[in-house]
């Protein structure tokens, strides 16, 4: 059978980047946004270039907009795969696009992981992107433990894009996806500290935040940038997610 | 020895919860056909060919098709996907991505393609090769549809209301397409609820109504079976008697409207006993109209009493043997 053969998933996966690229507004969102507010908050804000935490020991070391980095980076792994990549599939499913698939040789997951690959590929843009900026333009400094934050970026985005497999699954209608994807997304940036920086929040705030995708996401980033130890806790827990969400959605999977 | 069958499905059976969508429907397509099956909304023929496309689980009866069970192993599914083509309602493509694009995507899933370009120039769609799917007409988003399901070179077409939605125009445009696929070698199930469709393209029909077979046969042949019959209308230039044109060889009925209009239903060779008749009476047929019943007749007829399959045990062996 020639439709299960890599070179079919290469042709899938490249015809998904250029129906990505011809997207214009999610292409934005997806790749120019995270690096863009980074920019944006740098230059304009004056919390940017003041220490992140007056009280920490480790997080007055480092000005606002560095503290802030790690926030972007989630940021932009929450964006494709919380919001572009389930829609994607959702629409997929409400037009009968994996309807006309499933009578082909295709395997239609492979549709599924050239998804995957175009939004894991427009993110790791995204993300050399935000370093970019922030490293060259407005003043963020380099991470203390580059290791860590590599390990904690991807767990946070395999993490992140189980739940969005979980919308992807079950989602009928690119508005029904939608509306779940955005009711997470929200939720997740708030414990992730979009709004308010993690360190600054209630208590009972950080408490639950450690245990979703994005908040341990977020303070492993942290961890990893300050050089603040090894965040065994918030890994463990994005493992946990990555582990149960991903076969869960598959087994859930609905063609149509 | 007789070349086995395309599709050979017998006494299929599907419900939905308590809904019976497919009673009792068998069915035979040997190569080369095309084979109509028809029906209204709800009758059960899309549930009908997507059993035999092995997108649904049967709950009872037996299929084969090219010799394997759509509903079988996952080698006979596997096998079947590479050999048969399906056209499907609700099922579309990617709004962004161009004619060609989708066609040499679909080609590379197959171990046997067709030639994009040539299929793209066959289904008249060469000069849309670089137009997105978003931009295409109707008729343009179905020959493309229909060029999806050729694309893999199948022996088998399921084509489900292809027409649908079309204007009269791209309709006919579209029933030229599945004569040339016909010249192909491609056999063809064409499903549809338009009766000059199926009259113009089908070798057979399959009527199905509340999920059984009502009737089979030729477009002819089923027509016939409201019996072969002929309406006249005219307006006599003349009074004329009911009684000596109800005499004549083969005439059934006589109607005579208060405004004159006399109609007139009979068989065989009505149409000339009526005229001889009134040509020797000196009357003249003004605004003479006649009327041979149609597949469309035949529909409305089988089909068009709700609650006949009840009361009738006839359909349920009304098998479709080919």
């Amino acid at each position: 059978m020639s439709a299960t053969s890599p070179r079919v998933l290469a042709r899938v996966t490249a015809v998904e980047g250029r129906l990505a690229l011809r997207d214009p507004g999610n292409f934005f969102f997806a790749v120019f946004f995270p690096p863009l507010l980074l920019a944006v908050l740098g230059l304009a804000m004056p919390w940017g270039s003041t220490p992140y935490s007056e009280d920490d020991p480790l997080l007055s070391q480092i000005n606002g907009i560095t503290g802030y980095t790690p926030v972007v980076l989630t940021l932009a792994i929450a964006t494709v795969a919380l919001s572009v990549y389930p829609i994607n599939i959702a629409t997929y499913r409400g037009q009968g696009v994996l309807r006309r698939l499933s009578t082909t040789p295709l395997p239609p997951s492979r549709l599924l992981v050239a998804q995957i690959l175009v939004n894991v590929g427009a993110l790791l843009v995204a993300a050399v992107l935000t370093l970019a900026v922030g490293l060259l333009v407005v003043d963020v400094s380099a991470p203390e433990d580059p290791a860590v934050v590599l390990l904690a970026f991807l767990l946070t985005a395999t993490s992140t894009f189980g739940v969005g497999s979980l919308i992807a699954a079950r989602a009928p209608t690119a508005g029904a996806a939608t509306g779940f994807g955005m009711t997470v997304y929200f939720v997740s940036l708030f414990f992730a500290g979009v709004w308010l920086p993690l360190p600054i929040m209630p208590d009972v705030v950080q408490d639950i935040a450690v245990w979703t995708p994005l908040g341990a996401g977020s303070q492993a980033l942290l961890d990893g940038w300050v050089g603040a130890g090894f965040p065994t806790r918030e890994l463990l827990v994005m493992a946990g997610w990555t582990v149960v969400l991903v076969p869960l959605s598959g087994r859930l999977f609905r063609w149509r | 020895m007789q070349e086995a069958p395309v599709i050979h499905a017998e006494h299929l059976r599907k419900s939905y919860g308590r809904t019976v969508a497919v009673a009792d429907v068998s069915l035979t397509v040997r190569r080369g056909e095309i084979v109509g099956v028809l029906g209204r909304n709800g009758a059960g023929k899309t549930t009908t060919v997507e059993m035999i496309g092995g997108l649904r689980e049967r709950d009872g009866g037996t299929v084969r098709v090219l010799g394997l069970d759509p509903g079988g192993s996952a080698h006979d599914r596997a096998a079947l996907r590479e050999r048969v083509g399906l056209q499907l309602q609700e099922s579309a493509l990617p709004a962004r991505i161009t004619v060609r694009e989708a066609v040499v995507e679909y080609a590379c899933f197959y171990d046997d393609p067709a030639d994009p370009d040539e299929l793209l120039r066959d289904l008249g769609l060469a000069d849309k090769a670089g137009t997105q799917c978003r931009a295409l007409s109707g008729g343009q988003k179905q020959r493309l549809s229909i060029a999806l399901a050729l694309v893999g070179n199948p022996e088998l077409a399921v084509l489900d209301e292809l027409t649908t939605g079309l204007d009269p125009q791209a309709r006919r445009d579209t029933w030229d397409v599945v004569e040339r696929v016909r010249r192909r070698g491609v056999t063809i199930v064409l499903v549809t609820h338009f009766m000059e469709e199926a009259e113009r393209l089908c070798d057979r029909v399959v009527l199905v109504d509340a999920g059984r077979v009502v009737a089979e046969g030729t477009p002819a042949e089923v027509a016939a079976r409201v019996g072969a019959e002929q309406t006249l209308a005219f307006h006599p230039s003349a009074p004329v008697d009911p009684a000596a044109l109800r005499a004549l060889d083969g005439v059934g009925s006589v109607e005579v409207a208060p405004d004159g209009v006399v109609t007139l239903r009979g068989t065989g060779n009505v149409v000339q006993e009526v005229m001889v008749a009134l040509a020797a009476a000196g009357v003249r047929p003004d605004d003479l109209r006649v009327h041979r019943s149609t597949l469309e007749d035949a529909f409305v007829t089988l089909t068009g009493a709700p609650a006949a399959d009840e009361a009738a045990p006839a359909p349920s062996d009304a098998r479709v043997e080919a």
